[in-house]
């Protein structure tokens, strides 16, 4: 019931969506860590595409993505486990966008800090 | 809902009891360790540090020496990421896809792949020795 349409719908799907990203993230940065394993010359080689500048934004994407799942993820937490939480997701959702808003501003300025120099 | 979905994994409600209600759990209470591992990790490698740092160089001196609290850390993470991807994905793919024959695979596939990525990423994370350390 929670999950038909307006807010709660899409505070759902975007859930899936960063989840998923951020699972094929983390498969990604599962393999490109093991080239440690094959030495110095192999892992700087691969980990140099992370500091190309067209891949920085997928960098804040990823950011982004992790922040509103966690996020989101407590606004779940909170409606399973409080007894009034049905009736306030929509405000608790209002709540996550303004939370995301005031942490990834800064967070995202603190990860390109060096591309404003 | 027909019954067949019903008796499957999904998010939306409490499972009635069982290894889903365990699941269930999981995914709160891994949810909220990955708050802080996660968050804490993006916040150490890519706002205190940078990307731009990060080379053999810099793993091999986070991985200094064995089994210290940043090896521990990182396996915790991986572990509990892993476990919480996987099975938010398995919810996925039993919400969506209604083929008997291909569900089987795709949830083999994620398994395998699954336990892969831990195995390699376990070795990685507790075993790796840096070259001229």
């Amino acid at each position: 019931m929670l999950y038909r349409g307006r807010e709660g719908m899409w505070s759902w799907i975007f859930h899936r969506l960063t989840g998923v990203g951020i699972l094929l993230f983390l498969a990604l940065h599962i393999l490109d860590t093991m080239l440690v394993m094959w030495g110095p010359e192999t892992y700087n080689h691969i980990v140099n595409i992370y500091k190309l500048p067209w891949f920085r934004p997928l960098e804040v994407g990823l950011f982004a993505a992790v922040l509103y799942h966690a996020l989101n993820g407590i606004r779940i937490t909170i409606i399973d486990f409080w007894d009034d939480g049905a009736t306030y997701q929509r405000h608790l959702f209002y709540g996550v966008m303004i939370l995301f808003t005031l942490l990834f501003l800064p967070g995202a300025y603190f990860m390109l800090r060096s591309l404003f120099r | 809902m027909s019954r067949r979905k019903k008796k499957r994994a999904s998010v939306h409600e409490r499972p009635q009891g069982g290894l889903e209600l365990w699941w269930w759990l999981f995914m709160r209470l891994s949810g909220l360790a990955l708050l802080a591992l996660a968050l804490g990790h993006l916040a150490i490698m890519h706002m205190v540090h940078s990307v731009e740092e990060v080379s053999y160089e810099f793993v091999a001196q986070r991985y200094s020496t064995t089994f210290n609290f940043w090896r521990w850390y990182d396996w915790a993470l991986l572990t509990l990421a892993l476990l919480h991807g996987v099975n938010g994905l398995r919810t996925i793919i039993d919400d969506y896809v209604d083929h008997d024959v291909v569900r089987l695979m795709l949830l083999m596939a994620l398994f395998v792949g699954g336990t892969f990525l831990w195995g390699i990423g376990s070795i990685v994370v507790l075993a790796f020795t840096p070259v001229g350390a």
